[in-house]
């Protein structure tokens, strides 16, 4: 019995390990998860919303560091070109995220909107210089600091602190950037790590890099 | 039925096409983001307020919904006053801090600003049913039906969150890990259902998958639409007070020379 | 015996059977070792109608999957030789094919009802006229009365099951796939769903495959069984009447379950004084709804007596409230009125109402079964999750692995120890999470639905399992829809709805 799977096994295997072409038009699971990990992200950005309001008030005190925040809001882009690995899932989960929160209701209303295309765009361009072939630690990180100075600018530029001086806006700037790869680089980075470990990614080439190993080794 | 997916009780607003609401939250907000001054902020608030009283929401409901933008608001203006750009006679000062007649304005309009931003938004969202909102979205603006269904799905099944928390406490609880273990075991026990949370809903999503491909749905052929989302008259005249609002909004403050273009 | 339609006239002019042709297909998932499917030779012709019989986890589901074209591609498995709809591949045939899963609870698309029915019409772009008559239809159909606004969010799993087979039924395709469909309907929506599927068919004329383990709902309306042999291709395959009388005995070893061949039912010596564990008295049961502080009720007056060494069965009409009984019973939900005590003796010193008791304690007590048995799985291979419950009971390593490695062994998943639970057959889930229960030997056990979607070898090894446990002084609650279980094993039936249990086998001498 066991030898006859393991020919089997061996008779089938090669196909399967053979290079196929990148396929980047979006399955319906494709876009279904991505909704998903869209979806409720929206719901941790409103709770960091929330949250913000007497956080900034606090880092009030330190001039521009309210840049540290903004991570809260940029993971679900890269989280989602993480684990969807297709053209436009880093913009299309952001967005998703954004429109969520908006749903629920926040202090920015629409503009939300606008940030969260932007924030999307700021991992994406990232994922995409790399073609999205790369998925390692070093792409989600950058990807996350993309994002930061994403919003970054949009911030100094459209909002409130578009009326403080340059050195407020230069660390501010600066604080985003660094938020953004930690927060949303490198939390994405393991949250992915985290969720293929359970199997639930397994449709996914994300999901599948991990578990290869386990398998093999009980062949 | 949950925090995603409300209630929606029937109303003029209820019955407007979502896609006309999203334009008009969209047309006031981009109006207003051009400019901090507290002019066109309070003019536009005020042109709102005559809206939303007609909205449909009860007190409490409106209350409950808008509270973020309440708590939110004077934060915003305390925290420009303080900490904002300043500009003439200084009032008060106090280390880093420094409160002058410019921040003092500046205040105000951002705490304006985020209310007439916000209150729009949420009021008209929370009016619209997400059903509706994919309808108008997939056949008044015509984005692809795929995601635009895709993502309905999504919403669904995370607006399910409250539900899967508490089967999951049932279930941990019934399998023997659903308490003890001190602190450590209270903290696994909360990010421990958080995570299986995400896991459970991506995991879903696979599934649902299926079971939308496995009725038809996600090839490229044109589909049809059981319930049609339609711009009526009242649509126009929405997207039409809208653009009204913004215009009266830009154009007092322009008279009143308190713009000021922010990329300028 | 080839079908003839009785109203060759009635039939819907745009409505094409479909053809199925395969020739040395095979599956392999990805992530497993074994084949799900290997070797299949079919053709069955348009308008056949075919019942797919196979033991649990013959790949029964992998095989209706793959003629819906929603395996996936490479990337979620291994694919060999071809399996043609009408000539094309099948992922190509997409949209002449309607599928309703095994599982009801993940198929719910939409928010509301109506909306829910009318998705599949709208993706093969049925005009909008013809929508809501073809919903309304199925709707009544399937027995789901419910208003067209209704949320799909608070459906018990039988109404899940009716509104998934509606939305299906409804886009009249040109083949009509079933996976277990009235796995969890009560008896009589059994029958009401399956004339609903005749008629539906008698109208399109459309091919038809459906899975059922239990063969007797469905052998005078199909033409023809398959059954699939788990080592690869098919073990018998020809015209109903003629396979089940000349094989049955050969198919019955099988797992298949022959009318003619029921299952031996175990023989059981009840032990003699009964002690009471649990008492139920004008027990009201119900769930708080999000947002609300009182619940809100869905059975009550409920009066029950829970004794060692006792098989009581719940039964009753979907969304009657059997499933929500079961949780409060086994100490998860708060009873809505009434009282729930446990006698002296059983709590042990501990408070008598068993949901203040602390999920250790209620480990040793009670063990539960949830109707949707995902709901329960928390590790991610088949082994980690079974040791959950000795692990936290504080068993020895090696008590921990000789417990777990029999359960395995006698409900067959020891081949599955390093699957990932999620990706299990139906049945082998269901199996799964009994044996989670089983593995920590609590005195009481509450399992709903425990029998579901499995073959007669598998249920045979349940019941028999069970029926030990009875013996040892175990109390047994079920919830089923399952005639046969009940006759195995209950002693008591409460049917919920009226007013005394039923008492039945031993307990009625
Ligand atoms: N998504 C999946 N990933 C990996 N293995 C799977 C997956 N789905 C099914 N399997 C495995 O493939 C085999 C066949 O499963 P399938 O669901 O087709 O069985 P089945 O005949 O429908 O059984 P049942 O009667 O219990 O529903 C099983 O061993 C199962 O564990
Ligand atoms: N999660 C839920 N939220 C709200 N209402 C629910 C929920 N689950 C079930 N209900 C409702 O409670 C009632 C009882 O449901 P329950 O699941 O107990 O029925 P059941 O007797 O087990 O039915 P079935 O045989 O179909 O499983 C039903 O009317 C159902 O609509
Ligand atoms: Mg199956
Ligand atoms: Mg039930």
């Amino acid at each position: 019995m066991h030898a006859t799977t393991t020919s089997l096994n061996q008779s089938i295997r090669p196909a399967s390990t053979a290079k196929k072409p990148r396929n980047f038009r979006w399955r319906v699971v494709d876009i279904v998860v991505a909704s998903v990990i869209g979806v409720a992200s929206g719901v941790i950005f409103w709770a960091w919303g929330l949250a913000w309001s007497p956080l900034s008030a606090i880092l009030a005190f330190t001039p521009g560091l309210e840049g540290l925040l903004a991570g809260g809001w940029l993971f679900a882009g890269v989280l989602g070109g993480l684990i969807i690995r297709k053209p436009g899932a880093a913009v299309y989960t952001e967005v998703v995220a954004a429109v969520v929160s908006m749903l629920i209701g926040t202090q920015w209303g629409f503009s939300t909107l606008i940030w969260g295309v932007v924030e999307g765009l700021g991992a994406e361009i990232i994922l995409a210089l790399f073609l999205y072939t790369n998925w390692r630690l070093g792409v989600a990180l950058l990807a996350g600091a993309g994002a930061g100075a994403a919003v970054g600018f949009l911030d100094t530029t459209f909002t409130s602190y578009a009326a403080l001086d340059f050195g407020y806006k230069a660390v501010y700037f600066v604080s985003a950037v660094v938020s953004g790869t930690v927060l949303a680089g490198l939390l994405s980075w393991l949250a992915v790590r985290g969720l293929a470990r359970t199997g639930a990614l397994s449709r996914f080439a994300a999901g599948r890099e991990g578990s290869r190993a386990p398998s093999a080794a009980i062949s | 039925m949950s925090l995603l997916t409300p209630t929606i009780r029937p109303s003029v607003v209820a019955r407007l096409n979502p896609v006309a609401k999203l334009a008009v939250a969209l047309i006031v907000s981009c109006a207003l983001l051009l400019s901090i001054d507290w002019v066109s902020a309070g003019v536009a608030l005020l042109l709102e307020a005559g809206l939303l009283l007609w909205c449909g929401l009860s007190a409490r409901q409106f209350l409950l919904r808008t509270a973020p933008v309440w708590i939110a608001a004077p934060m915003a203006a305390v925290t420009t006053v303080l900490y904002g750009e300043d500009s003439g006679a200084l009032l008060w000062q106090f280390g880093f801090i420094s409160v002058t007649e410019g921040s003092t304005q500046l205040g105000l309009a951002i705490g304006l600003r985020v209310l007439a931003i916000g209150l729009p938004g949420i009021v008209l969202l929370a009016t619209t049913d997400p059903t509706d909102l994919a309808d108008g979205l997939a056949q008044v603006l015509r984005l692809p039906a795929r995601f635009v269904l895709g993502g309905l799905a999504g919403l669904r099944l995370v607006g399910m969150f409250i539900e899967d928390w508490h089967s999951l406490t049932l279930a941990r609880r019934a399998r023997g890990v659903g308490d003890g273990g001190g602190p450590r075991g209270a903290a696994r026990r909360f990010f421990g259902p958080a995570f299986s949370l995400l896991v459970i809903s991506v995991r879903r999503g696979s599934k649902l998958a299926t079971a939308m491909e496995a009725r038809g749905f996600g090839s490229d052929e044109p589909r049809t639409w059981a319930r049609p989302s339609r711009v009526r008259a009242a649509d126009a005249v929405l997207v039409g007070i809208g653009f009204a609002i913004a215009g009266i909004a830009i154009g007092v403050a322009v008279w009143a020379e308190t713009w000021s273009f922010i990329l300028a | 015996m080839l079908h003839t339609p009785p109203f060759p006239a009635g039939h819907d002019a745009q409505i094409r059977a479909v053809q199925i042709r395969a020739s040395g297909w095979g599956w392999r998932h990805a992530g497993r070792h074994n084949q799900a499917v290997s070797g299949l030779d079919l053709q069955i012709e348009p308008g056949e109608r075919v019942l797919l019989l196979g033991a649990s986890g013959a790949g029964k589901s992998t095989l209706v999957h793959a003629l819906a074209g929603v395996l996936g591609d490479a990337e979620d498995g291994d694919e060999t030789g071809s399996l043609l709809i009408d000539g094309r591949r099948a992922a190509e045939a997409r949209g002449r094919v309607g599928l309703v899963l095994q599982d009801p609870d993940s198929q719910v698309v939409l928010a509301r009802v109506g909306d829910d029915v009318a998705f599949g019409c709208e993706n093969l772009a049925v005009p909008r006229a013809e929508i809501w008559p073809r919903v309304r239809q199925a709707l009544t159909e399937v027995g789901l009365n419910l208003p067209l606004d209704h949320p799909t969010s608070s459906l018990s799993g039988g109404q899940k099951q009716r509104l998934a087979l509606a939305g299906v039924l409804a886009m009249r395709p040109g083949l009509l796939l079933l996976d277990e469909p009235t796995a969890n309907l009560d008896p009589d929506g059994v029958i009401e769903v399956r004339d609903a599927v005749v008629r539906s068919l008698d109208r399109s004329g459309a091919t038809f495959v459906v899975i059922e383990h239990r063969v007797e709902v469905w052998q005078d309306v199909v033409d023809r069984v398959i059954v699939l042999d788990p080592a690869g291709g098919v073990l018998a395959d020809g015209p109903t009447r003629e396979i089940l009388s000349r094989q049955g005995e050969r198919l019955a070893t099988a797992g298949v379950w022959v009318p003619a061949l029921p299952p031996r039912f175990p023989t059981r010596s009840p032990i003699a004084p009964a002690e009471t564990l649990l008492r139920a008295e004008g027990l009201a049961v119900g769930r708080v709804p999000f947002g609300r502080r009182a619940a809100s009720v869905v059975a009550a007056g409920i009066t029950l007596n829970l004794r060692a060494g006792t098989a009581t069965v719940v039964t009753g009409p979907n969304g009657a409230g059997k499933s929500t009984l079961a949780l409060t019973l086994a100490g998860l939900l708060k009873p809505a009125g009434g009282t729930l005590q446990a006698s002296d003796k059983f709590a042990a010193g501990i408070a008598s109402e068993p949901h203040r008791w602390r999920s250790q304690q209620l480990l040793t007590r009670i063990g539960t079964v949830f109707q949707d048995p995902e709901h329960q799985f928390l590790a991610a291979t088949v082994r980690a999750d079974l040791l959950i419950g000795p692990h936290a009971l504080g068993l020895s390593a090696a008590e921990q692995t000789s417990r777990v490695d029999e359960l395995m062994h006698r409900l067959r998943l020891d081949h599955l120890a390093d699957a990932n639970p999620f990706t299990l057959s139906g049945g082998e889930k269901r199996r799964m999470s009994v044996a989670t229960v089983l593995a920590t030997r609590p005195r009481l056990l509450v399992l709903d639905e425990p029998t579901f979607g499995q073959d007669s070898r598998t249920w045979q090894e349940l019941v028999t399992l069970l029926a030990e446990l009875l013996d040892e002084g175990t109390a047994l609650v079920a919830v089923t829809h399952d005639a046969q279980f009940v006759s195995a094993l209950a002693d008591e039936e409460y049917r919920l709805g009226t007013p005394d249990p039923i008492r039945l086998g031993a307990g009625a001498l």
